[in-house]
């Protein structure tokens, strides 16, 4: 909100130099909140705990790797329009590189929801993050039907044609219609991957926030109090 | 409720050197040398689509039985009901839900007019005769008409073609030959796709409702997608045209299609989603479901992820 009041050359320019717990009215509040809930530190780390070192970390990092490459295919493919990839073979390639990244985003995020389900990730307030992650998945398997139903060519009229039934059972039909290109295709390269990436990123800051959950098991007895600290070779 | 303590605080623990950014460059270049080289390699499918003009020209027998069909609102589609028209012949309900009906219809789609009598009556504006046919098939009695119809559906039976001409037995069929004949001359000239894609009346369009809906009635297109394993009984939904990957983490829902009570029952559709939904919230629940969470806790494979940890823990008990 833009005010009549005078501006100071002394006037405070950011919250955390704001004078008193107070000032800078909702913007100084909102930027207190987001200092205190989303430290650098956190979200930044240059030090994790020592039990990372497991493979089963590398699935989450490569997931979002593939979703890079999901994306940018994506962008290539939708700015040119829909029939480019059938007509050109640069279109053809970038189409190739959308379907592959999509099979390994899909193949490393499934590894890494069962990696996290036998470490249990959800312990100690980390429900959410579960909870979030699996959501993802779920709406990315709704984003991949949209784009097999958008490919324009025989296995996008018969994906369409059969799952049609599925979908007028659920009474679903009456708003989602298979059959009605226009509406699968804005879905898919709008609405929904702009919710799989945003509840990407939100998962990924509930990861940094709370940490990595510790080994099933761990004690006290476990813990080096005041981080005593283990140089990498 | 007995609640489990809280596990340690991460930040407690002895800690290494860990590079965020990194780690990310270097997925992101294994990504990028992995999906490069398998667009390379691979390419991707992309099998022609199926057209009403190619099904008119390759089965003209089945496109004029499933044409005749439409006319006679005797196809799937046209007694389909919600949300396409108020047919039964594909609601689907369990218990007390309804939700097919209660949704109602949204797309409206009517097989007699629009994959018939209307592209018959813009292609009578050329060819008188049709136009007569029309008129004589639209004024006679609704009896009438279905005598006419179920004695050109029994012709076709033994109907033959040579690959250009389509031969029906002479029957008392009234003026269903004139039009079932003009409704194939239509198709095979390319006339019916775009008919009926603008079938809705408007000059943009990218809704392929009725023309899907009009080949889902007949035999080529599934059997063109069961030449690619692609039926339901094929496990279709995991798989692609040629030899590609389907969309394999459909895996589970595809799989209660194949086994009973679902394979048997006429509401199997609605079934299989019900039962995915539920065990989709069991997914996002895991950590409040007795049980559930409690299995990685009984099956020790966490004691491969943490290995180290394990084997650390184990010497400072000694």
């Amino acid at each position: 909100m833009i005010t009549n009041e005078r501006h100071s050359d002394t006037e405070p320019t950011s919250a955390s130099s704001s004078v008193g717990p107070k000032a800078g009215g909702w913007t100084g509040a909102a930027a207190r909140w987001l200092e205190r809930r989303l430290p650098i530190g956190k979200l930044l780390p240059t030090r994790q705990p020592y039990y990372i070192g497991s493979w089963v970390y590398v699935f989450g990092v490569v997931t979002i790797a593939a979703l890079a490459w999901v994306i940018a295919s994506g962008v290539i493919l939708a700015f040119f329009g829909p029939q480019w990839w059938h007509e050109s073979a640069t279109g053809r390639f970038f189409n190739s590189l959308h379907f592959w990244s999509i099979q390994l985003f899909f193949i490393f995020m499934v590894l890494h929801l069962w990696g996290q389900y036998w470490a249990a990730g959800w312990r100690d307030g980390r429900a959410p993050t579960w909870m979030i992650g699996v959501v993802i998945f779920l709406i990315s398997i709704i984003t991949a039907f949209t784009g097999y139903i958008s490919q324009q060519n025989l296995d996008a009229q018969w994906i369409a044609v059969n799952a049609k039934d599925a979908i007028n059972a659920t009474g679903a039909g009456a708003f989602f219609n298979p059959l009605n290109f226009g509406q699968m295709y804005g879905l898919h390269v709008m609405l929904l991957p702009i919710a799989v990436t945003l509840l990407v990123v939100l998962h990924v800051i509930q990861v940094r926030l709370r940490g990595v959950v510790a080994p099933i098991g761990a004690t006290d007895a476990d813990l080096v109090d005041g981080g005593t600290v283990e140089t990498s070779p | 409720m007995r609640r489990r303590s809280p596990g340690p605080d991460p930040a407690r623990f002895r800690t290494v050197r860990y590079d965020l950014l990194k780690e990310l460059a270097v997925a992101m270049g294994v990504i990028t040398v992995l999906v490069f080289g398998l667009a390379t390699i691979l390419s991707s499918p992309d099998v022609k689509p199926d057209t009403i003009q190619r099904w008119a020209q390759e089965d003209p027998v089945d496109f004029v039985t499933t044409a005749t069909n439409e006319l006679a609102g005797a196809s799937l589609s046209a007694q389909y009901g919600p949300p396409y028209n108020n047919g039964t012949a594909s609601i689907q309900t369990w218990w007390v839900l309804h939700p097919q009906e209660w949704l109602g219809v949204h797309q409206p789609v009517d097989s007699v007019n629009q994959f018939v009598l209307d592209p018959l009556q813009k292609a009578s504006a050329s060819d008188p005769a049709l136009g007569t046919a029309l008129t004589t098939f639209t004024a006679a009695s609704s009896d009438k008409q279905t005598a006419w119809l179920a004695a050109y559906t029994t012709a076709l039976g033994t109907a033959t073609t040579d690959g250009t001409t389509l031969t029906v037995p002479a029957a008392d069929d009234g003026p269903v030959p004139a039009l079932m004949s003009s409704e194939l001359v239509v198709a095979r000239s390319g006339g019916l796709d775009g008919l009926l894609l603008s079938s809705a009346g408007t000059f943009y369009q990218t809704d392929y409702t009725a023309p899907l809906l009009f080949m889902g009635d007949g035999g080529h297109l599934s059997g063109l997608a069961m030449d690619q394993h692609l039926l339901g009984n094929q496990w279709g939904v995991m798989n692609e045209t040629g030899r590609y990957p389907g969309q394999a983490w459909l895996w589970l829902f595809q799989m209660w299609y194949q086994i009973p009570p679902y394979n048997t029952s006429t509401n199997v559709d609605l079934l299989v989603v019900l039962t995915m939904g539920v065990l989709s919230l069991a997914l996002i629940l895991v950590p409040f479901i007795p049980g559930l969470r409690d299995i990685p806790r009984w099956i020790p494979i966490h004691r491969l992820i943490w290995r180290r940890f394990y084997a650390e823990q184990k010497a400072r008990a000694r």
